[in-house]
């Protein structure tokens, strides 16, 4: 396996003096191709920072950051746009679909912004919902959809860019269990299909899904264990 | 991302908003449309001034015999006879800024048909006045040379004479009417002038030859030449035709430098020019109370595209985050705000013309709607989007990805 992303004494410090919050103070992390990681820790510990840090949507005060061996810790707010568009993908808790517009064109748009001509864009869109299992609601707006379905859609959404790396914050928050529980045997399928995939969640039970936990507390990291995952659906016979 | 694609979310955002985008547009349409009513109405207003003016005549100026001053009471000009015969000969002759010049005597006397009669201006004049006047005959010919030299008692008349006495359409060349004592034999109708700018008749007149006018109803040529003269200048040089014969006529008539005029020159160009300033004065008044409401509505969309982007503040963290780079998130608001003001634009030239038919049809206003003011227009509005859509949506661009994700 190689490594993907390089977290290297990454701190984050809102405001200055006295009234200066360190939200993070010196994370060192190393996630390889393929892995599933659930990044825990209870609300305050910093995992959000790290997750907006991890989703070159924030950039550290400092440290150094290498995804996919590209420094990116650095870049302008144009340029992690781009990292965002082609390396990652997001899935968030509360969906964030755009209202009033189809499951495809839902996922058709982090493809406009990567300038893929209409045609593939269409074929691609049909093909990551398809995968997702919602081949046949491709008409559907977010408000004609239930929440494991516009789940879904937002998961088609973060693949259809082919990323290296999904990163998922809390995405079963707004789901109920079983509905949670298929979320997470799809992205236990995307990580046999070679995608790695990071999780932020305060829920045990989602994170035995995952093949390492991550506890983040303080703003470090408090226990990076490795586990054999629960699997969410029985594995098809081979 | 393509601009077509930016256009295209643009307008889907818009249209979603059917009644809000209307509503912000109407702001522009009617500033649009304003302007361009406005700017139809100076427009017609100056071409009814200049029309008029080219009926008077161009290069045009009138000389008026000087006034009498007896006992410190002053006459005005034209009470005493100051011109003569032979200052007309030598303003035609001596003047190398004139074209040319002809007297007219005029008197209000009746012009009898067989069974009508008109009182009207009877001018007393040559055929070059014709030609200063560009005035040609409708029907007929106007007066000539051999005319006046033969003091022949012919008359041409204006369009309101020959329809007083004959009826309107009627052919009257070949008649015969009285004036005064004598029989005259209509020979032509001018051409129709309307109007002068103060609103006298100038076809409301019958022209006769100068000398048959001296003789049959002055009763003798005199020495004076007891009329004005009208004096053709040659093209754009009617200032200094003016004062060429201001110092001929000063000499001619030996006045020393401390002396008045005995004699006045109107120069109508000047009384034109003036007046087309009036009707300038009044378009750009007009404009830009008309454009004042147009920054009104696009002060409208600035601020109808705040609120969208307030509204809209997840939907952009959303786009951030998937990729969206912040000359995107700006481009997708610009790119509304000009649609917005652009549709406005049209709208508004198509209620400007509709309101400059209205006017012409229901008031008969002289409009006059000039295609680079309509090109002007939409340009305007396509600036007023661009400028008051640029706050709102360098704020879009400026949102942090991770505020707006969170924003509720």
């Amino acid at each position: 396996m190689t490594t993907l992303v390089e977290l290297e004494g990454i701190e984050k410090t809102y405001g200055t003096g006295d009234a200066a919050v360190h939200a993070l103070r010196g994370v060192t992390l190393r996630v390889e191709h393929g892995e599933f990681v659930a990044i825990m820790g209870s609300s305050g510990s910093g995992k959000s920072t790290l997750m907006n840090i991890l989703g070159c949507l924030d950039r550290p005060t400092n440290g150094r950051y290498l995804l996919d061996g590209r420094e990116v810790s650095k870049l302008d707010k144009s340029e992690l746009a781009n990292v965002r568009n082609r390396v990652l993908g997001f899935v968030f808790q509360s969906f964030n679909l755009l209202s009033r517009t189809s499951a495809l064109e839902n996922v058709e748009l982090p493809m406009l912004y990567a300038d893929v001509p209409g045609r593939e864009r269409h074929s691609r869109a049909r093909e990551a919902l398809e995968r997702v299992g919602l081949g046949s609601r491709l008409d559907h707006h977010p408000n004609q959809l239930s929440g494991g379905q516009q789940q879904r859609v937002a998961i088609a959404r973060a693949l259809v860019t082919r990323p290296k790396v999904i990163l998922a914050d809390e995405p079963t928050g707004n789901l109920d269990s079983s509905t949670s529980v298929d979320v997470m045997a799809l992205f236990q399928e995307l990580g046999q299909g070679g995608i790695t995939v990071v999780l932020v969640t305060h829920e045990p039970d989602i994170a035995e899904f995952a093949s390492r936990v991550i506890v983040v507390r303080d703003g470090l990291v408090q226990s990076d264990v490795r586990q054999t995952p629960k699997r969410a659906r029985p594995q098809p016979p081979s | 991302m393509s601009p077509l694609q930016t256009v295209r979310i643009a307008s889907r955002a818009l249209v979603r908003n059917k009644l809000r985008s209307f509503l912000t547009t109407l702001g522009v349409v009617i500033g649009v449309g304003a302007v361009i009513a406005m700017m139809a109405i100076g427009s017609g207003a100056k071409a009814q001034v200049e029309a008029a003016f080219a009926a008077m005549g161009t290069d045009l100026l009138v000389v008026l015999p000087g006034s009498t001053s007896a006992g410190g009471v002053h006459g005005g000009f034209g009470s005493m006879p100051t011109l003569t015969w032979d200052d007309l000969t030598a303003i035609q002759s001596d003047v190398s800024t004139v074209k040319n010049a002809a007297p007219a005597l005029r008197s209000s006397l009746p012009v009898v048909s067989e069974d009508q009669n008109w009182t009207t201006s009877v001018t007393g004049t040559t055929p070059e006045y014709f030609d200063i006047r560009s005035w040609p005959a409708s029907s007929g010919n106007v007066l000539t040379q051999q005319d006046v030299d033969s003091t022949n008692k012919v008359v041409v008349l204006g369009a309101t004479v020959s329809e007083k006495l004959y009826g309107p359409n009627a052919s009257p060349v070949g008649q015969t009417v009285r004036i005064g004592q004598n029989p005259f034999t209509v020979i032509g109708v001018v051409a129709r002038k309307g109007q002068s700018p103060s609103g006298q008749d100038y076809d409301d007149t019958a022209f006769i030859p100068v000398t048959t006018f001296a003789q049959k109803i002055q009763g003798g040529l005199k020495k004076y030449l007891s009329g004005t003269v009208y004096v053709g200048a040659m093209p754009g040089q009617t200032t200094r035709a003016q004062q060429d014969i201001t110092a001929l006529l000063r000499e001619r008539h030996h006045l020393a430098a401390a002396d008045d005029d005995d004699f006045s020159i109107r120069n109508l160009s000047e009384i034109a020019g003036a007046q087309e300033e009036g009707t300038k004065t009044m378009t750009t008044l007009l404009a830009s109370v008309a454009a004042v409401s147009l920054l009104v509505g696009g002060i409208g969309i600035m601020n109808i595209m705040l609120v969208s982007v307030t509204e809209r503040t997840r939907e952009i963290g959303v786009r951030m985050a998937l990729g969206a780079r912040p000359p995107d998130i700006l481009a997708q608001f610009l790119a509304e705000s000009l649609t917005l003001s652009l549709m406005g634009g049209v709208l508004g030239v198509a209620f400007g013309l509709g309101t400059s038919a209205w006017l012409a049809s229901r008031f008969h206003w002289p409009v006059l709607v000039q295609p680079d003011v309509i090109a002007v227009a939409v340009a305007f509005s396509a600036f007023v989007g661009i400028a008051f859509g640029l706050y709102p949506a360098w704020k879009a661009a400026q949102l942090d990805p991770i505020e707006a994700l969170r924003y509720e």
